[in-house]
């Protein structure tokens, strides 16, 4: 038997890298034995993708893309359909567990400084798969075809039409109607299914190249690659496979008993996931009372709404992405992790955290006086974070990382 | 390892955060106070009261378009021959779905709007809504079927179940909004006009057809729920023994 498994792998070995994919990326690349909790959350991102993946292949069988018959379809898939449901809350709770992982993934990111030299383009490839999720899910929300599909598409497709000369022109071409019509459902299923899926898979595989051409990092943003041992294997490092493959199945575990709990208890997550106006077909001639867009838009929706020009507000939600990006080259700070930083960052750090999530709840609300300048204050210090970081993580008193990675 | 443990609060922490949170937008913007129909998906008995009630009083002008006859009668173990006879009008056979003979031109002639179907009505308005809004008909003159809702001002159905509930009369108080202005508002109701029904008896028919609509807006749901026990258990199972294999694995790392 075993010599019967060890011809195969050698008959495949001579013609295809089996073995050096294996050593490179499993059994011999070594990462730090001291990541944390805020570690598994790639993993998961991973978990998430591919199960969106399989799911929405079990959906496209049975959905059909037209504005008379998207919405009948979806609910044909929750009823007539063999486990139809399941694979539908699946696919629904899957896209906001999405957002819920690569949000944490790019938190860890940021209290770690894994944005930091030599890893500034994997934190690209990563920024640049996070913008083509959001567009992602965007169109895939408008699948459904329900009022918040509907009239979420023609809010934020309407805002390419504040750019000036171009705009109006841009959103006809977008749309490829007056209106979001079914030209629209047509052309965002098709980036839905195909289009965004190619495109987020290969930059995956370009942020994992990335990622282990330059190594990780870890919670105390010290190079483990720095000292190694007679063999060239840092003494910090452990193979992946099987001590972070065993431990990232825990992670698994763990995440899938949350996500499971959700699919099963809670899929609508009182109208966080699964929007009540949703439920409604969509309808071109009533707009409903209160748009708002999923809550992972919502951060960046209430900075669009806190400036009073319509353009500049398009602006500032563009550069609070754009942010995100210069991120490596805004933090000067002569440490990566935030154990070895000083109060200055944390503080910081504190005030973003709050500004973040307190956008994000603005986002959701109607756009009352109060809640404007809510907004306003909020991002305002956004960008602060980011435009004054040059200064205060130059200021900032860190105190002197360890030579190698604590354990235990 | 102490400060893992602590930070291994955090999603948890935030998973609460977010399940404790109130909807974020709920439908409906009306201000009444709705009552709670406390439903129950899986008294069967109350299932099928509510679909004789929805069929006498409801499916004239309300689809149920996603619905299908023989699954009602699957699911509410009621024989086919006699879902055919006590809610199929139309002529269709029993595996079609529940439309209605109302074709939707003349139905805006005659109430000014087409009525909606009802098939996903309980998840886009909430069982609480319809509860309060089908307990909420007042009279009122003004209107073109003399009564008025006071959940849903000037809708354009009529008070269908009045022969069961009566008739009543709302009485208003007056309230001042944070601003100072005095506004009239409906503080309760008072039966002018008997019906068929005590008052128990109707809030729990309209329970009933409550239940059922909430019913048909998922009818996978009961099944939703007691899959979900073995999952949960299989997925805790699963979570344990993973924890004693990463245990045993690392180990050895020093």
């Amino acid at each position: 038997m075993e010599n019967w498994l060890k011809n195969t792998r050698d008959w495949l070995d001579a013609r295809f890298p089996v073995m050096d994919f294996w050593r490179g990326h499993l059994s011999e690349y070594y990462a730090p034995k001291n990541f944390n909790f805020w570690y598994y959350f790639g993993s998961l991102a991973i978990l998430v993708l591919v199960l969106q993946i399989l799911t929405g292949i079990f959906l496209t069988m049975n959905y059909k893309p037209t504005a008379d018959t998207a919405f009948a379809s979806v609910e044909y898939i929750m009823r007539d359909v063999k486990w139809g449901w399941l694979i539908r809350y699946l696919h629904s709770t899957g896209a906001s567990f999405f957002f819920v992982v690569v949000y944490l993934h790019m938190f860890r990111a940021l209290i770690y400084g894994s944005y930091r030299k030599p890893r500034e383009l994997l934190w690209l490839f990563g920024v640049i798969i996070f913008l083509l999720l959001m567009a992602e899910a965007f169109m895939g929300y408008l699948l459904p075809w329900g009022q918040m599909s509907y009239w979420g598409a023609q809010v934020i497709i309407s805002l390419f039409g504040a750019i000036p000369y171009i705009g109006n022109d841009l959103a006809l071409w977008i749309r490829g109607d007056f209106v979001v019509a079914d030209a629209t459902l047509n052309r965002f299923f098709s980036f839905h299914v195909i289009a965004f899926p190619l495109i987020i898979l290969g930059l995956v595989v370009f942020h994992l190249v990335a990622l282990h051409s330059v190594g990780s990092n870890n919670p105390d943003g010290v190079e483990i690659k720095e000292k190694k041992n007679s063999k060239g294997i840092p003494l910090d490092g452990i193979p992946f496979h099987p001590y972070y493959t065993v431990k990232d199945m825990y992670g698994v575990v763990g995440f899938l008993i949350i996500f499971a709990a959700v699919v099963f208890y809670m899929p609508e997550m009182h109208g966080w996931f699964l929007e009540h106006d949703n439920f409604v077909p969509a309808n071109p001639l009533k707009t409903p009372e209160h748009i708002s867009p999923l809550w992972y838009f919502t951060p960046f929706y209430a900075i669009l709404r806190a400036v009073p020009d319509k353009f500049l507000g398009v602006m500032a939600m563009g550069a609070s992405i754009v942010m995100l990006f210069l991120l490596p080259w805004l933090d000067r700070s002569p440490v990566k992790s935030i154990r070895y930083k000083g109060w200055i960052f944390k503080a910081a750090l504190a005030i973003f955290i709050i500004s973040f999530v307190g956008l994000g709840y603005l986002g959701t609300v109607p756009a009352t006086p109060v809640a404007t300048w809510f907004s306003r204050l909020f991002s305002v210090l956004y960008f602060a974070f980011f435009i004054m970081m040059p200064f205060y993580s130059k200021w900032d008193h860190c105190k002197q990382p360890p030579e190698r990675v604590k354990y235990k | 390892m102490k400060r893992y443990s602590v930070k291994g609060l955090f999603l948890p922490g935030l998973f609460l955060l977010i399940l404790s949170a109130p909807g974020s937008v709920w439908a409906v913007g009306s201000e009444v106070k709705l009552d709670r129909a406390n439903i129950d998906l899986n008294d069967v008995e109350s299932l099928r009261r509510g679909a004789r009630y929805f069929a006498d009083y409801c499916f004239n002008c309300h689809s149920i378009r996603f619905m299908r006859y023989s699954r009602i009668s699957k699911d509410l173990e009621i024989p086919e021959d006699e879902v055919a006879n006590t809610m199929l009008f139309t002529g269709a056979k029993i595996g079609d779905a529940m439309n209605i003979a109302l074709a939707p031109d003349d139905a805006k002639r005659w109430f000014g709007v087409a009525p909606p179907d009802l098939s996903v009505e309980s998840r886009s308005r909430g069982v609480d809504w319809i509860y309060t809004y089908l307990r909420s008909f007042y009279k009122d003159e003004s209107r073109p079927w003399g009564v008025n809702n006071a959940v849903f001002k000037d809708v354009a159905m009529p008070h269908v179940l009045w022969e069961l509930q009566g008739l009543q009369e709302a009485s208003t108080g007056t309230i001042k909004s944070a601003e100072g202005v005095e506004h009239t508002v409906i503080t309760g109701f008072n039966l002018v006009e008997k019906g068929k029904m005590t008052p128990d008896e109707f809030d729990n028919a309209v329970r009933d057809i409550v239940n059922f609509l909430a019913y048909v807006g998922e009818p996978t749901k009961t099944q939703r729920l007691s899959l979900g026990r073995w999952v949960l258990g299989f997925l805790v199972l699963y979570f344990v023994i993973m924890f004693f294999l990463k245990k045993e694995y690392w180990k050895d790392v020093k």
